[in-house]
């Protein structure tokens, strides 16, 4: 338990650390939203000074720090200028939509990279495995966006998918059963265009794991004992090859984020990607800020998942935290 | 294949890539902000041997295109007209290489003007915009890349050759870059980026953006190979015959990092390409008159564009065999790091 708890913190920590630096960032940089309101004529200057006085531009920038840490807490995460109302209740409704997009991406990918990867393994050398090989080797020099783009073509030509968005107009009216199929028919081009770009990488990654696995001797025996080639495949060689896999799981998700985020402006899903390139094309600093650590907050989260099955799958790091 | 004979053959194939792009003066026919409003979106011009009255020419030669009676936007093929196509032709002035004068290309026709790859909505050419465009995009990974490997050296050493607390306080900040997902670091440092700057400005500025977000992996590599190789016995020796650190770390330590940055350059480089691209095809990075992969590609985000003029997607698939190339270069390297490990069948085969 000891172990979590330290992973915990490090991510809390990290997130703090994320927070200062986009801070930093944020007061390095030129102009803000208010210099853009100093152009139009018909507000005087004393307007513009009184609002970076109530939006308290005019302060160091610890002070800001501190006062932006006191209305996180707050559970606002400062201000919109464009909003005109507090980050938290615009991001959480964005982020939620991404985390739906992301984590359904996640779970296929892995769904299908799993069982290639094993079966590709277990012909290493042999003509399918090349075939896939080469398969994986293509997909991994085509970027996301021209997958991304290349599907959208694909819809908008054959009329079967909607091209964009996450619902249709009439979704409200719609029964619940129609609403989730609505939602799914929305969903399938960006979720597609994110698995693909994250499939070769995986597939390639449980190939190699399990294929060292399988020279093992304890294998070797097990082949001699006529266990069966399913079992075998499965529940002795997988287990053995998991480790180095659950951390790349950790790692895909930052991966799958930054996929996500060119794959949500493109499909126009609205998540955190098309939100935080309108508010950086705004100046809207608090919700860059905030749009960054929610996207760090999901890594943190990813990586913690991965470290709660490392720490049940692997009885060495167990006795580990157990020991000291 | 040997690793070594792959690692040639595939830096071979990158040096004709990049020759064509670099060259992009010589090969293209037109300049790329040259226009002709009278031909928007003209599709791609057919080379053609066989004539009308199937003669079989050596010379390929092309139609000129017209609009399809009672169309706008439809074009067909002139074939009254056929144009012989001229190698080695004197047109438009451009710099070979940014700095030799020249009046020759590759390429071209005598009278009209010849779009082998289409035109743009302003009727410029699109195969001069790819290639120039691709100068932009892959000047841009590279200067990225090189950028970001000195400093990663750099901190690097730092914290691998001094150790203690400038070690712990380095990595402690590298973990927080390598913990954001890149692009959304790469975003934010944009965003407090003036946004509305020339050409040449944001060039620069997106390179320098893109190279200091990706500093934290090399640095850390290169940190683990300073740490061993300082231990050294030679590297002791030359300490106890009183060399100086600076003596040191660039006689002895750093020319052991060399295998880890060459790899570190094959990934990072399209790596770079690809968030110039990403920045630019948002309207974030390099903007018009001056062509970019990306911003090739912007046009795309009009669904009309999308969908009925497959040619303005040629960038993203110009863009493919490079990357092809940098990975085969990656993988190469990473072989030849690891020259024991054999691959062997599987189970029961």
């Amino acid at each position: 338990m000891r172990y979590l708890l330290r992973r915990l913190r490090h991510g809390f920590l990290l997130l703090i650390g994320v927070s200062i630096l986009a801070f930093l960032f944020a007061a390095l940089a030129p102009g803000n939203y208010l210099d853009e309101m100093r152009l139009n004529p018909q507000l005087s200057p004393e307007t513009v000074a009184a609002l970076r006085a109530q939006y308290q531009l005019d302060r160091p920038l610890p002070v800001r720090y501190v006062a932006w840490l006191n209305s996180t807490i707050h559970g606002e995460m400062g201000f919109s200028f464009a909003y005109n109302s507090a980050v938290a209740p615009i991001l959480i409704v964005r982020a939620r939509n991404t985390l739906l997009l992301t984590s359904v991406s996640m779970f296929l990918a892995w769904a299908i990279a799993l069982p290639l990867g094993v079966w590709s393994a277990e012909r290493l050398g042999r003509l399918p495995d090349r075939l896939l090989s080469w398969g994986t080797a293509t997909l991994l020099v085509i970027p996301d966006l021209p997958i991304a783009l290349g599907l959208l073509v694909l819809a908008v030509k054959s009329g079967w998918l909607p091209s964009g968005g996450m619902t249709s107009v009439d979704y409200q009216a719609l029964s619940p059963l129609n609403k989730l199929r609505d939602l799914a028919e929305h969903m399938f081009l960006p979720v597609m265009a994110l698995v693909l770009s994250a499939l070769p990488l995986l597939v390639r990654h449980v190939r190699a794991a399990v294929s060292e696995v399988l020279n093992a001797p304890f294998l070797l025996a097990a082949v001699g004992h006529g266990i069966p080639r399913r079992t075998l495949l499965y529940r002795y060689a997988l287990p053995a090859a998991a480790n180095p896999l659950i951390s790349l799981f950790g790692i895909s998700v930052g991966a799958l984020l930054s996929g996500s985020l060119i794959i949500e402006i493109v499909m126009s899903w609205p998540g955190i990607g098309p939100l935080l390139l309108e508010s950086i094309l705004a100046r809207d600093l608090y919700v860059v800020v905030g749009g960054v650590l929610f996207s760090t907050l999901f890594l943190v989260l990813g990586n913690l998942l991965s470290d709660v099955l490392l720490y049940f799958v692997d009885p060495r790091i167990r006795s580990e935290s157990s020991a000291t | 294949m040997s690793a070594r004979r792959s690692f040639a053959n595939w830096l071979i194939f990158l040096c004709v890539l990049h020759g064509i792009v670099f060259c992009a003066g010589f090969f293209a026919p037109y300049d790329p902000a040259e226009q002709d409003r009278t031909s928007p979106y003209l599709p791609p011009m057919r080379l053609h041997f066989l004539d009308m009255q199937r003669h079989l020419h050596l010379w390929p030669f092309v139609y000129s295109l017209k609009l399809r009676a009672g169309t706008f936007d439809q074009y067909e093929e002139d074939i009254s007209a056929p144009v012989a196509l001229r190698f080695f032709v004197k047109g438009a002035r451009y710099r070979l290489l940014g700095f030799l004068p020249c009046r020759l290309h590759a390429f071209g026709i005598e009278n009209g003007r010849i779009y082998l790859l289409g035109s743009d909505a302003y009727g410029r050419d699109q195969l001069s915009r790819i290639l120039y465009g691709g100068q932009v995009s892959l000047l841009a990974g590279l200067l990225g890349a090189g950028i970001t490997l000195l400093i990663g050296t750099f901190i690097g050493a730092l914290a691998g050759y001094y150790g203690g607390w400038r070690d712990e306080a380095l990595m402690r900040i590298a973990e927080l870059f390598l913990a954001l997902p890149w692009l959304y670091l790469l975003f934010a440092l944009r965003a407090f980026l003036p946004l509305a700057v020339g050409p040449l400005q944001a060039f620069f500025l997106i390179v320098i953006v893109i190279a200091t977000v990706g500093w934290a992996r090399p640095a850390r590599m290169v940190r683990g190979v300073v740490l061993s190789a300082k231990k050294r016995d030679f590297v002791r020796a030359a300490r106890g015959f009183g060399a100086t650190d600076p003596y040191l770390l660039r006689r002895h330590i750093l020319p052991a990092t060399s295998s880890v940055l060459l790899t570190q350059a094959a990934i990072l480089i399209p790596q770079y390409v690809l968030a110039e691209m990403t920045l630019s095809f948002l309207g974030l990075g390099v903007p018009e008159p001056m062509p970019s992969w990306g911003n090739l590609l912007s046009s795309l985000q009009q669904y009309s564009v999308l969908v009925s003029y497959w040619w303005m997607y040629l960038p993203a698939v110009v863009m493919v065999p490079f990357f092809l190339g940098y990975l085969g270069l990656a993988s190469s390297l990473h072989q030849r790091g690891q020259p024991y490990k054999m691959e062997s069948p599987a189970l029961g085969a």
